[in-house]
């Protein structure tokens, strides 16, 4: 029965605990692009489907994936895809319609979420407000001996850089301190997976960018393998070793943060990690005719198809009017770039936008010429 | 068999939906609430149903019912009527005006909570006749105090506090800003006060008329010693009498009907006049009204409705302590009273506080349609007139449960099923301040249910709880209706004491206990205001 789960869980992380922070995504990288060569995944979803009421469209759909010892994967997507909800089914705070979660290639859910050994960091950080930081860390140190557990747990604040803050209580804690406390009980419990739901949306912007570099590092560090839920885009591209975007309850697309944001595989995916421009090309092979003329694309295709340019894609530049496809029609100046609105002229004008170099600058009105500067990607859908 | 199958359909309309299954740990206590709830009333119901058409007809129809009728909205009406009188005015300046003092003020309102209705119809009784106070102290025969007008005083100085606190909540909550901005639209301070103020108070008026209203229906020992003839003292007297069991079952229902109109109409008025409610967060205050020389005049009301409400019944009571000193073994009587109330008080009061925490977790927690019936039958025992739920129990145990019949566990079980949802309130809030991370933390954190429970979510709850036992066991020290209907023979508790003694007459005997009453009751009022105040 499955009640009978190794006990001695601590070992396995431990492997890559030596390698250097920097040298971690990388090897994250690689094992992601070997998935299949690796026998047993740490967590494996298979087709989790969830639906709250009967006749409500599900909250999470068909959701698959595969994730390994070491690595963090980002769901992102906008509020109400389903990403929390997937997650809580993981930690089996919620119960699947259908599919199933597996952990080193068994199904876990039967076990209640305190045999699931999965630690979940909340947005909220839901530390326990009567207990002191000290106390907070050893609540979930049940594998270590109780006279050692004040010890460890020193240890552990010591990594997320509260030793001196043991003796004091949630609430004369900063947000980002309580952040990394959260962390840091996570973590004590010496879970095989960590999960991260939104744990930096309740820090102000310039604390959130400096605290994901630290609680980066440190999952790096003790070599945990962790999923993060965002709808922060630059979250999710800066974090992750692995991105998965979801939309209206599905996985669209998983890959590492640069195949996701270069190559991405539906519109949705396309604006939903920034800005794009989407064409309406006739394509022939690696050549297609789009309202900008003729493009190179990425793979081979043959007919109608959507391709996707982002604004750094593009170049803009002075041109006579005689020469011009565009003409101007707002600029944001965004201090090391100008972000560009244009409008092509012709039967059917389309609106485009574009990254453009700090030096250049053309007046709203002006007369442009537009060219691509990269292949386009091909969109699904 | 009829409880049998209830269960059956509340566990199938639990697991089908099988989001959140709810541990059986909540879903029976959960669903002992309803059966505890629900079998006494079908026991009386039961008893009702018992006699033939014709006695139905005879019974229910006879003109004295609509006399009892008549006089308990007239008794209602006039208790709404004064309390109003008193508790307006009163929340109006501590709230909203510079008067000197208003901290005391407040205290001095809220403190006749202490001075229970049959107390208080004990002091005004012994005020006037030929035995009366005023006759051997002054030499003035003053006429008794008695009937309409004794009942109506009686109820309104115990229970214009219940007004007087919700009205002071919501003038606390108003939000400035809407009295300014219609002050710089030029309209005068009494058309401000009507056309926005009172509006806005309605909700928290409405609410405060309900306690009181469903009290005053509910009373009995202020009715009996005035000897007011409304549904609770008809039912009194038959029971008293021993004469027809079957009428006063009748009588129950009908006081039951009544107290569910009253229940109905408020949640109607309520929910059309949703305007009313002020939003969340803190409103601002405005800056108190200067009152200049009506300060005098105001403190002159305050100081009269002091008089009346605590200075009479504190005067009476000193008077037949002093003046005419019962005899000695009196007083030895009174510590065995307080403990023999106490011993049964604390029982209670704990068992309501745990039926209560299941009660509170599964509407917070699991909310659903099981989760909303629940809560909703943990208050039939508040809001139904206490003599109705005693008389049901009386029935229930003479027909089931003979082994129960007048004995201190079916005291206590009367008093639980009143009381739980007082001890309701302060844990559901405690519960709702806890977010439910919390839980998922501490199990996410390899700690099963109980333990969660114990180490994470008690530590949360324990002033909830604390605070919900001791409501219980205070209402409890003071509670007359359900204790004399339930209580073993010669269980007598002080309340039963000090009613006992007053019926015949025996003011002097019975000051002892309403004196040691008054005592306790003003200790944990004034303990539990601290307690607020602190906050």
């Amino acid at each position: 029965m499955n009640s009978a789960l190794p006990r001695h869980r601590l070992q396995e992380p431990k492997a890559n605990h030596d390698d250097s922070a920097a040298a971690q995504p990388a090897a994250a990288d690689k094992r992601g692009s070997m998935q299949n060569a690796d026998p047993a995944p740490l967590l494996q979803l298979q087709q989790l489907t969830k639906r709250y009421r009967a006749e409500d469209a599900a909250a999470v759909q068909d959701v698959s994936f595969d994730l390994h010892e070491g690595e963090i994967l980002a769901l992102l997507g906008p509020s109400g895809c389903g990403k929390t909800t997937t997650l809580r089914m993981i930690a089996g705070f919620e119960t699947p319609d259908a599919g199933d979660v597996l952990i080193h290639g068994r199904s876990v859910l039967e076990l209640a979420p305190r045999d699931r050994h999965i630690g979940v960091v909340f947005q909220d950080y839901a530390l326990f407000p009567h207990l002191n930081l000290l106390r907070n860390v050893m609540f979930g140190m049940q594998q270590v001996p109780r006279a050692q557990r004040a010890e460890r747990a020193r240890e552990w604040l010591q990594l997320v850089g509260l030793a001196t803050f043991a003796e004091r209580m949630p609430d004369e804690l900063s947000g980002g301190q309580q952040q990394r406390a959260a962390l840091a009980r996570t973590l004590a419990a010496e879970p095989r997976l960590v999960l991260l739901d939104e744990p930096f949306s309740n820090l102000d912007a310039a604390l959130r960018e400096s605290t994901r570099i630290e609680v980066r590092q440190l999952l790096k560090k003790a070599g945990t393998t962790a999923i993060l839920v965002t709808h922060d885009q630059a979250e999710a591209l800066s974090f992750a070793d692995r991105v998965g975007v979801m939309q209206a309850g599905r996985l669209c697309q998983t890959g590492t943060p640069e195949t996701v944001y270069h190559v991405p595989e539906t519109a949705f995916v396309a604006e939903f990690l920034g800005h794009t421009n989407l064409l309406p090309c006739l394509a022939q092979g690696r050549q297609a005719q789009s309202p900008l003329g003729e493009i190179n694309l990425s793979t081979e295709a043959q007919g109608e198809v959507m391709v996707s340019l982002r604004p750094e894609h593009l170049s803009l530049e002075a041109s006579p009017a005689s020469d011009a496809n565009c003409e101007v029609i707002s600029r944001e100046f965004r201090g090391h770039d100008n972000f560009y609105r244009v409008q092509t002229a012709g039967t059917t004008p389309a609106e485009y936008k574009v990254l453009a170099p700090y030096d250049c600058v053309l007046p709203a009105g002006a007369p442009a010429r537009l060219t691509p500067r990269q292949p386009g990607v091909i969109l699904r859908g | 068999m009829f409880s049998g199958s209830k269960v059956n359909i509340l566990t199938a309309i639990v697991f089908k939906p099988a989001r959140h299954r709810i541990p059986p740990y909540i879903l029976w206590p959960s669903v002992l609430v309803i059966v505890l709830m629900t079998l006494p009333l079908f026991y009386l119901v039961l008893r009702a149903l018992q006699a033939d058409w014709a006695t139905v007809q005879h019974l229910v129809f006879r003109p004295r019912n609509l006399d009892l009728m008549l006089n308990t909205l007239r008794l209602m009406f006039g208790v709404a009527a004064v309390c109003t009188a008193i508790a307006l005015p009163l929340a109006w300046l501590v709230v909203k005006t510079d008067l000197p003092g208003r901290r005391w003020v407040t205290l001095l309102a809220v403190m006749p909570l202490a001075v229970p209705g049959y107390v208080m119809a004990y002091a005004l009784l012994s005020v006037g006749g030929f035995h009366g106070v005023s006759a051997l102290w002054f030499g003035v025969r003053l006429p008794r105090i008695q009937g309409y007008w004794g009942a109506t005083i009686a109820l309104s100085l115990y229970t214009f506090p219940y007004l007087f606190l919700n009205l002071r909540a919501a003038l606390h909550g108003l939000d400035a800003n809407l009295e300014e901005s219609a002050a710089s639209l030029g309209y005068s301070r009494w058309h401000i006060f009507r056309s926005v103020t009172l509006p806005h108070l309605l909700p928290a008026m409405l609410a405060g008329w309900l306690v009181i209203l469903l009290y005053t229906l509910g009373d009995f020992g202020a009715i009996a010693l005035m000897r007011y003839e409304v549904f609770s003292y008809a039912i009194y007297t038959q029971i008293s009498s021993a004469s027809d069991r079957i009428y006063a079952a009748w009588l129950s229902l009908m006081l039951l009907a009544m107290a569910l109109t009253f229940v109905a109409l408020e949640a109607f008025v309520v929910h059309k006049k949703k305007y009313a409610r002020t939003g969340s967060g803190a409103a601002r205050q405005a800056r108190p009204m200067r009152l200049g020389w009506m300060a005098l005049p105001a403190w002159l009301f305050v100081l009269a409705v002091v008089l009346v409400s605590l200075g009479l019944p504190s005067l009476i009571l000193t008077y037949w302590l002093v003046l005419s000193p019962p005899d000695i073994s009196f007083f030895t009587d009174v510590p065995v009273t307080f403990l023999r109330s106490a011993s049964a008080a604390i029982p209670a009061a704990i068992l309501a506080a745990l039926l209560a925490i299941p009660v509170a977790y599964l509407s917070v927690r699991y909310p659903s349609r099981l989760a909303a019936a629940v809560e909703r039958t943990a208050y039939i025992g508040y809001s139904i007139p206490p003599l109705t739920l005693g008389l049901a129990l009386v029935f229930f145990s003479l027909h089931t449960a003979h082994f129960l019949y007048q004995t201190v566990p079916l005291l206590i079980l009367g008093w639980v099923m009143a009381t739980l949802a007082l001890a309701l309130g302060p844990i559901r809030s405690s519960l709702l301040q806890t977010r439910p991370n919390l839980e998922e933390s501490a199990q996410s954190l390899g700690h099963g249910p109980l333990s969660t429970f114990f180490r994470v979510m008690l530590p949360r709850l324990n002033r909830g709880v604390i605070t919900g036992v001791v409501l219980v066991f205070v209402f409890l020290m003071k509670e007359l209706p359900i204790t004399f209907l339930l209580r073993p023979t010669g269980y007598d508790t002080l309340a039963v004491t000090v009613f006992t003694r007053t019926t015949e007459g025996m003011y002097a005997e019975a000051a002892p206990f309403a004196a040691a009453i008054v005592v306790f009751s003003s200790l944990t009022v004034a303990l539990m205001l601290s307690r607020e105040s602190k906050r």
